[in-house]
């Protein structure tokens, strides 16, 4: 306990005789008092504004312009990335990558997480035959391995990202719902629920106004980790030539013939891997960092 | 204890059935079907019509259903529309070469991943503890087909030391030896990828163990530490790697599909690529069975597991 002079912040405890300091507990000064999840945040805020504006410095062009000459070209001053097979530049190719996957993670993990936080609301308060459809319907989704069922759908569909978007969205949404459906269970015994019940307020009132608020922070923290597993499963999709067609660039079908190539240039392979390597650690710790700092057990 | 696993297995049954139906209306709804894939390329339009029609592909939805699950009611799984052998066969000879594969790795990375966790956690906030977090953190996010290339990139093309795929030598007798050379690295790959996720759990569940009362207790008795770690720790710590080594078994059957694919290795991840890619739902169906069969026996093995360890857990 700190005695220090105060300015206005507390005058009744002035009255008292006691000076304390009074400062503000928000999320953001939890979260980034840690400082590897800090940085994390920094390098996806990094990445996302390289995404949203490169059509403005690095024109579309550049990732489909040939030059036959100088194909397998190491990384040069012209070229960060150096060239590929077709003599394309590496490193609009994997901006322009970029833009396109993590477009594709983020959108499936909102979509995912969105679907989830449905089925789990509906599931876990309403109860009843609601909510055993649900568990079946969660249980037959994830019997199947994910990976497996991405592989047959992307399969069966049309590739675009829109269908892996949808199909990414629509498969993996059971794990979170089965997560909200816990909470739910447990805050709708809550007395000030059951008082809110009382009193007549509708359902959905209910739900969306009180009990939802409480919920959100397992919600957006597994809702983060989802954007990593998105971008992982894309990548690993168009890696096996079911997800975003060549030409068009996406840091998983940037690694499909870099298997084939590596003896003419490595850095085919070493680029795009490490992108996604180092993305999917920062959103990883990103959420870690977001979990500590939205745990309420933990005195910041 | 024997009712409750009855009762989990007759509730899988409707389970595995509607997965084999989703499964089944997913590609027969697909637009192509077996029969242009099966077919040379150069065959016509009619003479595909023709051998979708020998195949029975054309006959509506639910009598092609009935004839794949009837057959299986006889024990028969089909026969491979794109490699025309019986399906069985073609599974006899992938499920031991996938099976050495995720085993091996399942097999070194509990092997690995519990004393890392266990010593992670005993020295929390040490130089230790940071560099696993830092190395496991980046094992977890690490994409398995990178790690793959990488491994490749240096072990076989700099140093020529491993090949570079494929499950031996082709043109050369099996030998163990050979054989061991061409698992290091996709064994590799799946051991640092396991290893990582489950040290990390080890390593939570430990600390969470270890800040527990009767941990207290058991060091004011006077106990050596180390026999308060093992004998009263670990036991109860090692709980969610048991569940998670329930759940990995599907990966025994649904194959490292990724791994697979980089190293050429005949198992049956590579198996279900290409099957779903060229709609051959015999072979299909039987993968996806087969994984569901081994989600369930996982899943009641880690709750049965569970119920043993710790008799206060109702079932």
């Amino acid at each position: 306990m700190v005695v220090e002079p105060t300015t206005s912040a507390s005058p009744g405890l002035g009255t008292l005789g006691l000076q304390r300091e009074v400062r503000r507990v928000t999320i953001w000064g939890r979260y980034a008092k840690n400082r590897l999840a800090l940085l994390a945040f920094i390098v996806l805020a990094a990445l996302a504004l390289i995404s949203i504006t490169a059509p403005l410095w690095e024109p579309y062009n550049h990732v489909l312009d040939q030059t036959r000459t100088a194909t397998f070209s190491p990384p040069s001053f012209s070229h960060w990335f150096g060239l590929d097979e077709y003599g394309r530049d590496v490193f609009a190719r994997a901006v322009w990558g970029g833009r396109l996957s993590l477009w594709i993670a983020f959108s499936s993990a909102l979509l995912s997480t969105v679907l989830g936080t449905i089925f789990g609301m509906l599931a876990g308060y309403f109860g009843g035959w609601i909510d055993a459809i649900i568990d079946r319907l969660i249980e037959l989704i994830l019997t199947i391995p994910f990976l497996l069922l991405l592989i047959l759908a992307a399969a069966v569909a049309r590739p675009s990202p829109t269908s892996i978007i949808l199909i990414l969205g629509l498969f993996d949404w059971p794990v979170l719902a089965r997560l909200v459906r816990g909470e739910f269970l447990a805050l709708k015994r809550r007395d000030y629920i059951e008082a809110a019940r009382s009193v007549g307020v509708a359902p959905t009132r209910i739900v969306i106004r009180h009990i939802l608020p409480n919920a959100m922070a397992p919600i957006i923290v597994t809702g983060t980790l989802i954007v990593a597993i998105h971008l992982t499963s894309e990548a690993a999709i168009s890696f096996l030539g079911l997800g975003i067609q060549p030409p068009t660039p996406s840091w998983g079908n940037l690694l499909t013939n870099a298997q084939n190539y590596v003896i003419a240039s490595p850095f085919l392979a070493i680029f795009p891997g490490l992108l996604i390597l180092i993305t999917v650690l920062c959103v990883n710790l990103l959420g870690d960092g977001l979990r500590d700092a939205m745990d309420p057990r933990q005195r910041a | 204890m024997v009712r409750y696993t009855l009762r989990r297995l007759l509730q899988a049954i409707p389970l595995l059935i509607g997965i084999s139906v989703i499964v089944f209306l997913m590609i027969h709804f697909a637009p192509g079907d077996a029969a242009q894939f099966a077919i040379s390329e150069r065959a016509n339009e009619q003479q595909v019509q023709q051998y979708r029609h020998y195949l029975g592909l054309d006959l509506p939805w639910y009598r092609q259903y009935a004839r794949l699950v009837g057959n299986w009611l006889h024990g028969n799984l089909g026969t491979s529309i794109i490699e025309r052998r019986p399906v069985s066969t073609i599974l006899m000879e992938r499920i031991p070469r996938t099976f050495e594969l995720v085993g091996l790795s399942t097999l070194f990375a509990l092997l690995l991943a519990l004393p890392i966790g266990i010593l992670s956690a005993v020295k929390q906030y040490s130089m230790v503890d940071h560099a696993v977090t830092v190395v496991s953190f980046i094992g977890i996010a690490i994409p398995s087909f990178w790690l793959g290339i990488m491994l490749i990139l240096l072990l076989s093309v700099t140093f020529h030391w491993l090949p570079t795929g494929g499950t031996q030598t082709i043109g050369q007798p099996f030998s163990l030896g050979d054989h061991l050379k061409h698992l290091l690295m996709p064994v590799a790959v799946l051991t640092i990828i396991q290893t990582a996720t489950w040290s990390r759990y080890m390593r939570s569940s430990m600390l969470e163990v270890m800040a527990q009362d009767f941990v207290r207790t058991a060091k004011a008795k006077g106990l050596p530490n180390r026999l308060v770690l093992m004998r009263h720790a670990f036991r109860n710590a090692v709980m969610p790697i048991i569940t998670l080594l329930g759940l990995s078994l599907p990966t025994l059957v649904g194959g490292a599909i990724i791994t697979e694919q980089i190293f050429a290795w005949n198992g049956l991840g590579q198996l279900s690529v290409t099957a779903a890619t060229k709609r051959d739902t015999p072979v299909i169906l039987a993968l996806v069975m087969m994984a569901g069969v081994s989600i369930v026996i996982g899943n009641l093995v880690a709750d049965l597991t569970y119920r043993i360890v710790d008799p206060r857990i109702e079932l």
